[in-house]
């Protein structure tokens, strides 16, 4: 398991791959923490749907994780994306039979993934991390936001509990685009029904009748990513604990039946 | 400890009502090159796949270098293998791309230069896959299957791509390998690249095995041929209709005439040909050759 981990490590550490999804990931980071102080006093709302997250929020413990647990979503979709063209590159390049005639265990070359790309998530995640709360301590002064709760005991943990939320919701995705990719076998496939589903299907569900944003999968996972607080885009009203089970549900049972797929299945390409 | 590198007996495969293989049964000895022939389509691929466990069979039983074919994590580390052309990431160079096998495999990558320059990409071994022409992807794919330091080494095509040259280093390639004791599986519908280097052959045919066995058995119970070719080329059928109330099969294939039978006869076809008013441009007895042999005992062509 260990070797397929590091063999997909020697993967995504190509450097278009890797520059190119670390680059995204500090793009939005710091877009969507600049934007929280730098339109602090805008009409039109300083964070997702207009919403306005004023002084007196940004100035409690919690806000120096502001912009880091608004970005956790985004970095979900990165994630989901990665983890969907690392599985299904290997059905539409024939790779597939090179890992298995090496590794014959089919668990063992879907774990050994698995592993490498929640390396890589965490690595991503830590820099957003650490490219959010910069940003936020740099436009702080500026913004007129004190910045005196942000590193006391309960800010400590709420980076900590943050910096986990995020990573169970971007692992979540992650997993959401491993079933995709094993389902699917296509990465264009993958990734354009998993982004159009998240960023579109998901919203257009909610307009039609709002209370289903408490059962999508993608919603819950947002959510987790919040905290179960009001802060992601679609996510008003749903308990942390709710969205951990739902979302931990849908995440479960897709890799339940992808991994049986992918086990049974013949490699016939 | 068997001395027989694969072994099967009845293994079919079936896609819906679709026989791919049907119970198909050969061995392979031990150390020995085997040609594994047939045309497009007849199951070869099919076959592989099965035996490297990339698919799994419908019926009948197998064995690789002594271990079940229900078990490839018993035997596929001594095993290298190619199917169905080289594939490997667009992306990574062709070090790279080694390197991501051996680790998988958990091979030392200090093989992977080495390997890299015993099929002559040395030099481009820094490139990107995306890069290589279909001979170097071929080559690449080669240098893949031998990073196990295979016992067993499964080669599907391998000198698809490849210009006069490359299959030459290809067929030397193989021929030490197979004395240095590593037995060699390949596929070819090139029966006349396989005659060359095969000891041994399986050939399939929709499917099913129609011979299996050594080269040189095949061969030596085939029947000479005698081929003739006339000045007009009408006159072929003429000289067919002499030659099977002769009592011996002929058969009008590429504008010559091919009859079975002893190297001597010729004279007899000559002075038939001669009374009915025909002349041969053309007139030569000689074995069959195994691309004859393959259309000869299938009935194609």
């Amino acid at each position: 398991m260990w070797n397929v981990a590091f063999a997909e490590i020697r993967k995504l550490r190509r450097p278009t791959l890797f520059f190119g999804t670390m680059g995204a990931a500090v793009f939005f980071s710091a877009l969507f923490s600049s934007l929280l102080f730098l339109l602090i006093d805008s009409p039109q709302g300083n964070s997702d749907r207009g919403r306005v997250v004023g002084r007196e929020v940004l100035s409690l413990s919690t806000g120096v994780v502001q912009g880091f647990s608004s970005v956790g979503g985004f970095l979900g979709i990165i994630a989901l994306c990665v983890f969907a063209a690392q599985t299904a590159q290997e059905y539409t390049y024939g790779t597939l039979r090179n890992l298995l005639v090496r590794q014959p265990s089919r668990m063992r070359i879907l774990l050994g993934k698995f592993i490498a790309m929640n390396f890589f998530a965490l690595a991503m995640i830590a820099l957003s991390a650490i490219v959010s709360i910069s940003a936020s301590i740099i436009l702080a002064p500026g913004a007129k936001v004190s910045t005196d709760l942000w590193f006391n005991s309960d800010g400590r943990h709420a980076i900590f509990t943050t910096f986990i939320n995020v990573t169970i919701s971007v692992i979540g995705f992650g997993i959401i685009g491993m079933v995709l990719g094993l389902l699917l076998r296509s990465p264009i496939s993958a990734i354009s029904f998993g982004v159009l589903w998240l960023l579109i299907i998901e919203n257009l569900l909610i307009a039609v009748k709002s209370s289903w944003q408490s059962w999508l999968p993608g919603t819950q996972l947002y959510a987790v990513a919040a905290g179960g607080t009001a802060v992601g885009p679609v996510s008003d009203g749903i308990e942390y604990s709710h969205a951990l089970i739902v979302g931990g549900i849908y995440v479960g049972v897709g890799a339940v039946i992808a991994s049986f797929l992918f086990l049974r299945r013949d490699v016939a390409n | 400890m068997s001395n027989t590198a694969i072994s099967v007996t009845d293994l079919s495969k079936k896609y819906g009502e679709q026989v791919a293989v049907s119970h198909a049964t050969f061995e392979v000895p031990l150390g020995t090159i085997c040609g594994f022939v047939g045309p497009n389509g007849s199951g070869k691929t099919t076959t592989m796949r099965m035996l490297l466990g990339l698919i799994t069979p419908t019926g009948g039983t197998g064995e690789i270098l002594g271990e079940s074919i229900k078990h490839p994590e018993k035997y596929l580390p001594r095993v290298g293998a190619m199917i169905e052309g080289p594939a490997f990431y667009p992306a990574l160079s062709g070090k790279e791309n080694l390197n991501v096998l051996a680790s998988l495999g958990g091979f030392s990558t200090d093989r992977v230069q080495g390997l890299l320059e015993q099929v002559g990409l040395g030099d481009r071994g820094k490139s990107k896959f995306k890069t290589y022409s279909l001979g170097m992807k071929q080559r690449l794919g080669i240098a893949a299957a031998l990073l196990p330091d295979p016992k067993l080494l499964m080669l599907d095509e391998p000198t698809n791509g490849l210009d006069p040259e490359g299959i030459q280093e290809v067929r030397a390639l193989l021929r030490s390998l197979a004395n240095n004791g590593t037995s060699v599986f390949v596929s070819s519908h090139l029966l006349s690249e396989l005659e060359l280097i095969s000891d041994y052959l399986v050939m399939l045919r929709k499917g099913e095995v129609v011979f299996t066995g050594k080269m040189t058995d095949l061969m030596l119970a085939q029947q000479p041929i005698i081929i003739a070719k006339t000045l007009n080329e009408s006159d072929l059928v003429v000289l067919q209709g002499i030659a099977e109330k002769a009592g011996h099969h002929a058969s009008i294939r590429d504008g010559a005439l091919h009859v079975q039978g002893p190297a001597n006869w010729a004279i007899e076809l000559n002075r038939a040909a001669f009374d009915a008013g025909i002349t041969l441009s053309q007139l030569t007895p000689q074995l069959p050759n195994l691309e004859e042999t393959f259309f000869e005992m299938t009935g194609d062509k």
